[in-house]
């Protein structure tokens, strides 16, 4: 039986206070203590972390996690809205629904398919692709191709040392990732009318893959991914906008020759291969050139102006260098 | 003037969904800041736009129901249900001038010329604005012949619409398709050799 967390008003979350002090939480709750042992706690996040549904292993390597330099200190996106706010068309394609839908999902046991130009090629179980790495908490910038962005807090390791342990080989130029296909446990894939085909797929350039930003998240505030988060893997490439992170891996592949994404085959004129974030190339139907940071308020939509690369710029503009980004978008 | 005071009950209807509206307004404001989510601006746009798309659904849908069904009951509300369907066709621009743009000149004339979804939208806006202000007694003595040539524009209206809503989707096709053909619909059924066909499938 799987218990949820429990939502609350906004007013109850102090997500970052929470956050902070998680550590003190899970001690409590490995005592045998409950969250009301802590005053002002607020319990989105916390309840989270207690009715964490992943296994012993996860949850053990999640609360040895460290901090990074990659994050940033902006005010971080309430729990309640990062968990009740997704583009996850498996599960439907209102925003509330991926949480609503979700529950169905089983994301454990999970297995990794890894295959194509590799030395080591197979299917692992997840807990031996994250085996002895060292999960670190990222919180980074999510900008949506919709024009909003959140701040996460996200638990991950980076993917370069994920693909590492594959060995790719020198004529490996792409990463492929697919999403699981399971119609049965998610609503969206057996719609008669679908806007996009399934399994999703994204594909990396080998040097974006590695790059020391790119995470691959097992985790959020504190706690295992849920499952309308993209459960229990999923990538996070913070300057490009977010449907290139993508969830729920089932697979892996090193390819020479560069697939189209299922973005890219449903709308060619409007989803790129590239999907940086570029406040100078317009959408064809609406501008990038501001965001609206969530969550905003009735009076005030916290519209920010949109950076370059996300605000990552300074790590990743290199990899762009001479590549003309109003072509290549 | 007469149609709109006999019609007391009926602005009742009318504004039910703009109770609804502002129900969900005072609840963000007041009593739960998340009660639409955590882009609010965006989604009360979206909940006008959609009220505003049923309002003129039901506009449309009453000649078609007077012809074929002889359902004469909602002939006279026609004037209230047309400028109920621009009030909130207003309201759902003035939220997404005021809220999501906040009254950037620079950036609603850019939306304007270069968005075409915003374009079609406001076409079919400054239609519906016609259509009501000529709405009155005295507007269909002094046009006589050209009101009912003006206010047939309510289809491209329609059109727009549809072409409107298709324009910013994502995601949700099914949705629009539907509606697209809910519209299509009350149009082709006006078309006089339709309804004969229709009547004689119901006259066997």
């Amino acid at each position: 039986m799987k218990t949820q967390p429990t939502k609350l008003t906004e007013a109850a979350v102090t997500p970052e206070a929470v956050y902070l002090n998680r550590r003190q939480y899970l001690k409590a709750s490995a005592l045998g203590l409950g969250a009301a042992a802590f005053s002002g706690a607020s319990q989105s996040a916390d309840d989270g972390q207690l009715s964490d549904p992943a296994p012993l292993w996860m949850k053990t390597q999640l609360n040895e996690s460290t901090a990074s330099p990659f994050s940033t200190n902006e005010a971080l996106t309430p729990y309640e809205y990062v968990t009740g706010y997704n583009n996850f068309y498996e599960f439907g394609t209102d925003k509330s629904d991926p949480e609503k839908y979700g529950q169905g999902f089983e994301p454990h046991p999970w297995s990794v398919m890894v295959s194509g130009a590799a030395e080591k090629t197979g299917t692992f179980d997840l807990e031996d692709v994250l085996k002895g790495l060292s999960v670190e908490e990222r919180i980074y910038r999510l900008r949506c191709v919709e024009a909003w962005s959140m701040v996460i807090p996200w638990l991950g390791v980076p993917l370069s040392s994920i693909l590492a342990r594959y060995r790719p080989l020198s004529r490996a130029k792409y990463v492929v990732f697919e999403t699981v296909y399971r119609p049965e446990q998610m609503p969206g894939q057996r719609a008669f009318f679908n806007a996009i085909d399934y399994p999703y797929i994204e594909v990396l350039r080998i040097d974006e893959a590695m790059h020391p930003l790119t995470l691959m998240a097992v985790g959020l505030y504190g706690r295992s991914l849920p499952n309308q988060n993209g459960a229990p893997l999923r990538l996070v490439v913070p300057w490009k906008y977010g449907f290139k992170s993508i969830k729920s891996i089932q697979k892996i592949s090193f390819v020479e020759q560069r697939p189209k994404t299922t973005w890219e085959r449903a709308n060619p004129r409007e989803y790129g291969f590239f999907a940086n974030v570029n406040p100078k190339v317009s959408h064809p139907r609406w501008s990038q050139a501001e965001e609206r940071r969530l969550p905003g308020s009735l009076f005030s939509a916290n519209r920010i102006p949109t950076k370059m690369f996300n605000g990552y710029a300074n790590e990743v503009a290199s990899l762009y260098q001479g590549l003309d980004l109003s072509v290549y978008y | 003037m007469r149609y709109f005071l006999a019609s007391k009950g009926f602005w009742l209807v009318l504004g039910a969904p703009l109770y609804y509206v502002l129900y969900q307004i005072g609840q963000v404001l007041w009593v739960r800041p998340g009660a639409l989510g955590p882009d609010p601006a965006q989604a009360l746009v979206t909940l006008l736009g959609e009220i505003a798309l049923w309002m003129l659904i039901l506009v449309l849908s009453v000649t078609p129901l007077r012809k074929v069904f002889q359902f004469l009951r909602l002939h006279g509300q026609r004037r209230a249900m047309g400028i109920a369907c621009f009030g909130y066709a207003l309201l759902h621009w003035l939220a997404y001038a005021a809220l999501l743009l906040e009254w950037q000149w620079a950036t609603l004339g850019d939306d304007l010329l270069k968005r075409p979804y915003i374009s079609v939208g406001f076409l079919a806006g400054l239609i519906l604005l016609a259509m009501a202000a000529t709405s009155n007694d005295w507007s269909t003595r002094r046009l006589s012949r050209r009101w009912r040539q003006l206010h047939r524009w309510g289809y491209l209206a329609a059109a727009l619409v549809i072409l409107h809503v298709f324009w910013i989707a994502r995601s949700n096709f099914l949705e629009i398709v539907i509606y697209a053909l809910i519209v299509a619909g009350l149009l082709v059924v006006r078309w006089p050799w339709f309804i004969q066909k229709i009547k004689m499938i119901k006259d066997v």
